[in-house]
């Protein structure tokens, strides 16, 4: 699997991390490496096998769906880089 | 003072032949002398320490003192600590303050232990090396003999291994998400568990792959971890994969003994490239447990070979959804940008390292539409059959037997340049951590250089028990005396 340099920006894109041009090629060519070195998966027969997306021995449990914490908001809101009164900030998104 | 187990020291304090507060300056003291240059702790909490000592005297002399009361530990910066910075080794979190305490830590403070500071890592926990750390690297306690190179400790768990193993704690905390407390722990010739998924609650540790971090301990004793794991785990209704099942008395397994139980030795960890000596350990290990009355038998895990590619898919694909969060509006630095997303990229950009940037991309390519089938539904698929190995496996054997890693410590300057090459150092601990199994590491033995090396006994679902008793075992008959060359 090689990537070409507009599938390096796309991914770049969708991870939002800005990449510098001058950056393109290295990524290009790490990337591409580990995806070739990943492909030896295709050599497994997986045909009728169930995907398995936990490690977990036990099925998922269930809980009363009521609130159990909250009223926290100076906690919340302590690390945050910018902030006005309970809010987050950020820049202006809507005209 | 700084020789003893936990378990010498945790009879030593109640007998009042040293005080807490003592046992923590001294502790304090070499961190102060050797942290310069094993870089072990990004934090340290000195007056924190020696107020957590003084309660511990005060409960010791009260008679009602925690089974840890009074034990200096190291805890790695993944864990948040409750008004103490926590890092996970990122610029991206460089001045984060947790407002709450994960669920591993509180147990620890609820049993008295005392914190000494916060142990480097590799960021976010991606790593084998602990070079990936944005607060730098950690230097291994242990050197080669006659040569002065700077080993790495391994990784993640780097400092906390390093940490234990130049006696700046006397135990530590670690996560393990694909060999990440086991393989530094060999490297640094101590002891450290990963246990079952599901063991010790995730809850307030900062999550890189959800379905496969694991907390575990890391000690200079196999009884050491079994104290440990003792404290911090137990199920939390905060986390929906932690399990309700009791705990049971770890510390009675080790001195068990192996008669009677059945160690399966699978040949498909002994690749033509296993170095000689590692190979030659493991056929001591296999000796070592037939000699105390274990059967030994021939087993096959097939997919194992598919393991790390496997791991490199899953991984990359959970860090990639977890660290999303970082998005420098909530918490965390923050670069500003002309509009929203032009925030989210430049703040990623500059927030993240190299590793980490690549596990994202990875992560989010194999998310990617028309590209989800073919990698990612493909490697839980792979994930099934690794997994179906270990239970077709454990229904002839009670534990498994193999080497920790495929090599001792290597240079902080033989770093490999190539992401693949590095990733291959968790080939043997990968598998146990797709399947959900606990596996830890014992030291065994040393290398011709002086490093030392480890074995790995890896365990049921939920059969800790099992994997102590072996490795208890293999402690008793290795007799592993050998101490670093950097310890205080």
């Amino acid at each position: 699997m090689s990537l070409d340099a507009a599938m390096v920006r796309r991914i770049a894109s969708l991870s939002r991390i800005r990449i510098e041009d001058a950056e393109v090629p290295r990524l290009q060519a790490e990337l591409s490496a580990i995806l070739g070195w990943i492909e030896q998966l295709n050599e497994v027969d997986v045909h009728g096998v169930e995907p398995l997306a936990g490690a977990s021995a036990v099925a998922l449990r269930a809980r009363a769906d009521v609130i159990t914490d909250g009223g926290i908001a100076e906690q919340v809101l302590a690390n945050a880089p910018d902030r006005v009164g309970e809010f987050f900030t950020v820049p202006k998104v809507v005209e | 003072m700084l020789d003893f187990s936990i378990a010498a020291a945790a009879d030593a304090l109640r007998a009042r032949k040293f005080s807490a507060r003592e046992l923590t300056q001294a502790h304090l003291d070499a961190i102060a002398t050797l942290n310069p240059t094993l870089n072990a702790y990004i934090t340290v909490t000195p007056e924190r320490a020696i107020a957590a000592a003084d309660a511990a005297d005060a409960a010791l002399a009260a008679g009602t003192a925690g089974p840890l009361a009074g034990i200096p530990l190291a805890i790695k910066d993944l864990f948040c600590t409750a008004g103490v910075r926590t890092t996970a080794a990122s610029r991206i979190l460089g001045t984060f303050v947790p407002p709450y305490e994960s669920t591993v830590t509180a147990n620890l403070l609820r049993n008295g232990a005392v914190f000494l500071g916060k142990a480097n890592l590799d960021e976010f926990a991606m790593g084998s090396s602990n070079m990936t750390s944005a607060h730098g690297p950690v230097t291994n306690p242990w050197r080669r003999a006659g040569d002065d190179a700077a080993l790495v400790p391994g990784g993640s768990s780097g400092g906390s291994a390093a940490a234990v193993a130049g006696h700046l704690a006397m135990g530590a905390t670690a996560t393990d998400t694909g060999g990440s407390i086991r393989q530094p722990a060999s490297f640094c010739g101590i002891a450290g568990i990963k246990p079952t998924y599901g063991r010790c609650s995730r809850w307030g540790i900062v999550a890189f792959a959800s379905s496969l971090d694991q907390a575990g301990p890391v000690a200079r004793s196999v009884e050491d971890c079994a104290i440990l794991l003792g404290s911090m785990a137990g199920f939390d209704p905060k986390d929906s994969t932690s399990v309700d099942v009791a705990v049971p008395d770890f510390r009675a397994a080790c001195a068990r003994g192996v008669k009677g139980m059945r160690i399966g030795i699978p040949r498909e960890y002994r690749p033509d490239s296993l170095p000689a000596e590692i190979a030659a350990l493991w056929d001591q290990g296999i000796s070592w447990l037939r000699d105390a009355g274990a059967q030994i038998v021939d087993v096959s895990l097939p997919h194992t070979r598919y393991g790390l590619a496997t791991y490199y898919i899953v991984a990359p694909a959970e860090a990639s959804s977890n660290l999303a969060r970082y998005d420098g509006v909530r918490f965390g630095a923050r670069v500003d940008g002309q509009d929203l997303i032009d925030l989210y990229e430049r703040t990623r950009a500059a927030g993240f390292g190299d590793e980490v940037k690549r596990r994202i991309m990875i992560g989010t390519y194999v998310l990617s539409a028309g590209y989800y089938d073919a990698y990612y539904l493909r490697a839980q698929k792979v994930r099934a059959l690794i997994l179906r190995d270990f239970t077709e496996a454990f229904a002839k054997v009670d534990a498994l037997l193999t080497p920790t890693a495929p090599s001792a410590a290597f240079a902080q300057g033989d770093k490999p340049t190539d992401p693949v090459r590095m990733y291959l150092n968790d080939v043997f601990t990968v598998p146990a951590s797709m399947a959900g199994i606990p596996g830890m590491s014992v030291p065994a033995g040393l290398d011709a250089s002086g490093l030392p090396l480890g074995l790995q006994v890896l365990g049921k679902h939920f059969d800790e028990a099992s994997v102590f008793a072996v490795c208890a075992e293999l402690e008793r008959a290795a007799g592993f005396v050998a101490k670093p060359a950097l310890r205080a």
